[in-house]
């Protein structure tokens, strides 16, 4: 066989059943192999929305996302993408296309160094500079984005590569033999044993979940283990679904500038904190010094560099987080914990969630408020849905007010803050779970940022709703012109824009819009009872902001509500 | 403080980029860098010099750890392990001075491995403050080039690096 079909076939033996890419110059070869070959291609607008698709996909379902871009600029429109998917912690491979070996460092039309451009965003990358190397590589990316802490791979592929005879030896394929690469599963015993110690002696604990606690699979052992020790859970925006967030008692929803008050608040004054799978990003944090200043910190990350990296770690356990989570729970029931040990703790917390709820109106000045479109959707939606987000205030007033309650059912760009991811990643994960409502919750500014991606849901037949929380400003730096900026809203107001419905309708899918609040229910049910790509124009309130907030670089016990400016 | 670390890689192509950048982006300057394969061709050793002052080292070892190709890491200890790095310097040397110039030579052990008329490329062997100290030395003489390795360390005794 030729290179080309070599890695399709390294790519069905991984499991792949879709790719997502754009042809070129370089991968018309591989383009040609992929033609009748039992792997599914869809066609995006634009090469960013083909990884932003395989992010989703790879989110949704657990799997390897796979994308293809041809050299120079298809392969360089990947790189957003490729950054947002290390950021977050995704597993994915990038297959680019490269100029033919002998052209490599010539300037060669279309000719850009990939590998290179790509080193500090990659979890690894391969530029093959030899056909027979093809089938391992590719098992190899594999291996690598899937496993440890995942995140991307970019195998770079000379077009006279795929043109060449290789040998496709599955079994020396798929021999892995990397001795510099052998990720921790198992935590340390005596690690796990003085956490479960220091739990059992809390007083005051809280679990701080995050995005390792969904890409380990262990949001079960999450559940188990916080009922059974009885500790509230807050979780970082990826985090959210590693635990139901429909638990009146042990749920405290997000944690952070934009978190919730009661987790800051329990965050704020715990003696105990145990991170999973999380980084204690500035996001969460906000100071440093301020955060959990009391706390004992128990942190469980597959990832060693995470360990002490920005909050310093009393007990580290490094390892697999589903893995760790089970052994810590067994190790925990040995301490036969009763759930009075700490009833004082929960009482607190009870009485902070009571005294500063997180509650939405209708409207206000006959504006519709965007937290009650969101509720709306996550109430008509049961929850159910997989909810994706573009970034800024979208994405917050989404992780706020979603409940969701299962993992892989939240799908937002968290470190990377991408604006335009959202609604490619719907179309990936809709791909992944046809059987789930896949709704993008969007603000108009990000919306237009992939818009060009209705092309791809219509052709085929991707019935994933956009709902655009319409304000006509890019409302998040708005918000902050707003509030520290003496409202100088610099190049915030976008009220240049389409007709979204119209957009929608011309390119076939169904365009509807609310300008009420008593619109907003019915217009979005129709809307998700269609089995038609749709997008939703929802008029909000111009100039509302995303509450409560910790400036940043604050304490994030120090928030500031809707009365503060 | 200075740290000498010894890095063992995957002899890979673009695995000096992956590690130079590595350093680049957390903000450690590297002071010098000696690479070369070792008894096994499959696998290189790299002796990196950097300064440890500003901000632990502990971060950017463990974020080289992360790279698929770099296998170990040793952060050597001055008192266990032995270094050497290598000097070529040419200096200016008359009929008149050539004399002075060779016993300096001489009492650093290090080598004439050219003469010309007006110059004489010395070869310089040892710790960096050796070199530092016969550099010193011959400057007044008039140092017209100076090619530097970068600095290479081993452990000492049975131990291995």
């Amino acid at each position: 066989m030729n290179g080309a079909r070599a890695i399709l076939e390294s790519l069905r033996r991984e499991g792949v059943d879709v790719v997502f890419g754009y042809p070129g110059g370089s991968v018309i070869p591989l383009y040609d192999a992929l033609y009748d070959f039992e792997i599914d291609h869809i066609l995006t607008r634009h090469e960013q929305g083909a990884v932003h698709a395989a992010d989703g996909y790879a989110r949704a379902s657990g799997k390897v996302g796979v994308c293809i871009a041809t050299s120079g600029p298809g392969a360089t429109n990947l790189t957003t993408g490729i950054a947002n998917a290390y950021l977050d912690s995704v597993p994915l491979v990038a297959i680019t296309g490269q100029v033919r070996t002998n052209l490599i460092g010539t300037d060669a039309f279309q000719e850009a160094d990939i590998h290179g451009i790509t080193l500090p965003i990659v979890k690894h990358s391969y530029l093959v500079k030899n056909a027979a190397d093809l089938p391992s590589v590719l098992h190899e990316a594999f291996y690598i984005a899937r496993t440890g802490r995942p995140g991307p791979v970019v195998v770079d592929v000379p077009v006279d590569l795929t043109i060449a005879d290789v040998e496709y030896d599955p079994d020396a394929a798929q021999t892995i033999d990397l001795p510099g690469y052998r990720p921790t599963v198992k935590g340390h015993p005596k690690q796990i044993k003085a956490a479960a110690q220091a739990i059992a002696e809390a007083e005051r604990p809280v679990i701080f979940a995050g995005g390792g606690v969904i890409s380990a699979g262990g949001a079960e052992q999450l559940r188990e283990l916080a009922f059974y020790a009885h500790i509230p859970v807050t979780t970082s925006l990826t985090g959210i679904g590693s635990f139901p967030e429909d638990n009146e008692e042990l749920s405290l929803g997000m944690l952070g500038m934009h978190g919730t008050r009661y987790a800051n608040y329990a965050v704020t004054n715990c003696d105990l904190i145990l991170g999973v799978g999380v980084r204690f990003d500035d996001r969460v944090t906000g100071r440093i010094s301020a955060f959990a200043p009391s706390a004992k910190v128990v942190h469980i990350d597959v990832d060693p560099a995470e360990i002490s990296k920005n909050v310093a770690v009393d007990i580290p356990i490094v390892g697999d987080a589903k893995r760790v989570l089970g052994d810590l729970l067994a190790q925990l029931k040995k301490h036969e914990l009763s759930p009075e040990r700490h009833l004082p703790w929960m009482r607190q917390v009870a009485d902070w969630k009571k005294s500063h709820p997180m509650t939405v109106r209708p409207e206000e000045d006959g504006e519709i408020m965007p937290e009650f479109v969101v509720k709306t959707i996550s109430e008509i939606t049961k929850g159910e849905a997989i909810i994706c987000t573009e970034v800024g205030q979208n994405q917050m007033w989404a992780a706020q007010y979603s409940q969701i309650t299962r993992p892989r059912h939240f799908i937002s760009s968290g470190g990377l803050g991408t604006m335009g991811f959202g609604f490619p990643a719907s179309i990936g994960a809709k791909i992944a779970r046809p059987d789930a409502t896949v709704i993008d919750i969007a603000g108009d500014g990000s919306f237009q940022m992939n818009i060009q991606e209705l092309g791809t849901a219509m052709n085929y037949h991707i019935p994933v709703k956009v709902v655009i929380l319409n304000n006509q400003y890019l409302g998040m730096v708005r918000q902050w012109q707003d509030l520290f900026w003496n409202k100088r809203y610099s190049s915030t107001c976008i009220a240049c824009q389409p007709d979204f419905v119209k957009v929608a309708e011309a390119y076939g899918a169904q365009g509807f819009r609310a300008t009420r609040a008593d619109e907003v229910e019915e217009v979005l049910r129709t809307a998700f009872a269609s089995d038609e790509p749709a997008v939703i124009d929802v008029r909000v309130k111009r100039e509302a902001n995303v509450w409560p907030m910790v400036p940043a670089g604050g304490a994030i016990d120090q928030m500031l509500g809707e009365g503060d400016r | 403080m200075k740290h000498t670390l010894s890095v063992l890689v995957e002899n890979k192509p673009g695995v000096l980029n992956r590690i130079s950048g590595l350093f680049a982006r957390r903000g450690f300057n590297i002071d010098s860098l000696a690479v070369g394969e070792t008894e096994d061709p499959k696998y290189s050793r790299m002796t990196i010099t950097v300064d440890g002052q500003d901000q632990p080292l502990e971060q950017v070892t463990k974020q080289l750890h992360k790279l698929i190709n770099v296998i170990k890491i040793t952060d050597l200890d001055p008192a266990t392990s032995v270094d050497r790095e290598l000097a070529l310097v040419k200096v200016k040397a008359s009929a008149d001075n050539r004399s002075e110039i060779m016993q300096i030579v001489e009492i650093f052990r290090a080598k004439i491995i050219d003469v010309s008329k007006t110059m004489l490329v010395i070869e310089v062997t040892g710790t960096r403050e050796k070199v530092v100290a016969i550099m010193k030395l011959l400057r007044p003489f008039g140092i017209v080039e100076l090619v530097r390795t970068g600095r290479v360390a081993m452990s000492r005794g049975t131990e291995l690096t």
